[in-house]
């Protein structure tokens, strides 16, 4: 097997029994779906106070969902004493790292892509001519996310307060992509020049990077026994 | 070990010394400012905790990066406890600093590039600490590392992020228009001179108390497997 077809069967083992269960993706969506619900009510939703606040809105959405599939990424390997199994599979730990990632990657597109479609109509805004933009946007967000994500979600799953860790870890650390992503999605959704949003690209670009980068380098140390 | 011990005390008794001189100089010697007023004093005391907040960051990253190289536990107690000391001071700098601005700029917070940089790095260094506390002990050393690492890597991108954050919205507030006379400049050093011999005074202590911890802990169980294999005689 190549180290491909090796990361690829890690995706896949995620993929299938999330296919089985159904449990995460559907509590995930469900959750960014109450998100955008309950943002409706805490803020006025004058049209004046909307503009300003809508980018928020949509990325607390992905970013709180998206910390209940990270979390249940190494929880459900370690609740299930399955995280053994796949320390002694014949890859390195950033194959299994690369592979958890890319599941996590996956999962949050999904979720996202319904919280899009469900904030389209609950908040009367037509994406579909800033796709391609927001798209990237929404890619390079969900990479660094999942990114710093998967070894935080690594390192929560084996202490004591593990939800409640695991976003501790995340936010601070997320700080600089958290202020990107709004900021580039306010610019993409008010119509902004594409010029404007390059500043803010080469930020998640270079958080997604320097993480990806040094989950490499670290990761191994993260699941030794 | 008495030549440690003589050093120790001699290092205590400069620290202690340059302290009640800082004290002195701020309160006696430094000019009061002239827009100012008394407020401005905390400045001696802000700035070098800024600096030594970062410092011990610092010291915290580059002892967490050999500790990951070389599998020694020393780095991995030198960086938990400079991570320890650092997160006083960046307390101490995150308390002044509201102090001052509110007279000063009439808001006690402004979300100011280096104080937003300032609060995150205190989030990043308490979650350091609890992750110390919460993690198992065969991998607390390990985990603390990368996070150390993560942390630090994270700072200089968030403050580039929340400085083009607030450059598209104008900044009210600039560090520009302070002043400062020559009695002021060295109350300044003598104040930093006697923060850092602090900082470091309490580092060695604070390494030696882990160490000693270690220690208690490892005879701690040598006593009780002892205890143990005793009992199996009796019992046998």
């Amino acid at each position: 097997m190549t180290f491909i077809q090796k990361v690829w069967a890690i995706v896949w083992k995620d993929i299938a029994s999330e296919l089985r269960t159904k449990e995460m993706l559907l509590s995930m969506c469900l959750f960014s779906f109450l998100v955008l619900i309950v943002f409706n009510f805490t803020f006025d939703t004058g049209l004046k106070n909307l503009r300003e606040n809508i980018s928020g809105i949509l990325w607390v959405a992905f970013i709180f969902s998206g910390l209940m599939g990270l979390g249940r990424s190494f929880g459900v390997e370690r609740d299930k004493g399955t995280l053994h199994g796949l320390l002694l599979c014949p890859i390195s730990p950033w194959g299994i790292y690369l592979g958890k990632m890319i599941g996590v990657f996956i999962f949050m597109v999904v979720m996202e892509i319904f919280t899009l479609s469900v904030f389209t109509v609950l908040y009367n805004i037509n994406i579909i001519p800033f796709l391609l933009p927001l798209g990237l946007i929404i890619f390079l967000g969900t990479l660094g996310f999942a990114t710093i994500g998967t070894v935080f979600s690594a390192m929560s799953a084996t202490t004591k307060a593990r939800d409640v860790m695991l976003s501790i870890l995340v936010f601070p650390i997320s700080v600089p992509m958290i202020i990107a992503l709004v900021k580039a999605t306010y610019i993409i959704l008010w119509g902004g020049a594409i010029q404007e949003i390059y500043p803010w690209l080469k930020i998640l670009i270079a958080f997604d990077l320097v993480f990806l980068l040094l989950a490499y380098l670290t990761f191994g140390f993260i699941i030794e026994e | 070990m008495t030549h440690n011990r003589a050093f120790l005390k001699v290092f205590q008794f400069v620290t202690f010394f340059m302290m009640l001189l800082a004290l002195y100089a701020i309160f006696v010697y430094a000019p009061v400012e002239k827009s100012m007023g008394i407020i401005q004093k905390i400045f001696y005391l802000h700035v070098p905790s800024a600096f030594l907040a970062f410092f011990a960051f610092f010291i915290t990253f580059i002892a967490s990066i050999l500790y990951l190289y070389k599998r020694d536990n020393r780095w991995d107690t030198i960086a938990f406890c400079s991570a320890e000391i650092g997160v006083i001071f960046c307390t101490i700098v995150l308390i002044t600093g509201p102090i001052w601005a509110k007279p000063i700029w009439n808001v006690w917070w402004t979300w100011d590039p280096r104080l937003t940089t300032t609060l995150i790095l205190w989030f990043i260094y308490v979650a350091y600490l609890m992750l110390r506390s919460v993690a198992g002990e065969n991998r607390r050393s390990n985990f603390s590392a990368v996070f150390g690492i993560f942390g630090f890597v994270n700072v200089p991108i968030t403050f580039l992020a929340i400085r083009l954050w607030r450059t598209i919205h104008p900044l009210v507030i600039t560090g520009k228009g302070i002043n400062i006379s020559t009695p002021m400049i060295h109350t300044l050093i003598i104040a930093f001179v006697a923060f850092c011999l602090l900082f470091f005074w309490l580092l060695i202590n604070r390494i030696g108390l882990e160490k000693m911890r270690l220690k208690v802990e490892e005879i701690r169980a040598s006593i009780e497997d002892k205890i143990h294999l005793e009992h199996e005689k009796q019992g046998g």
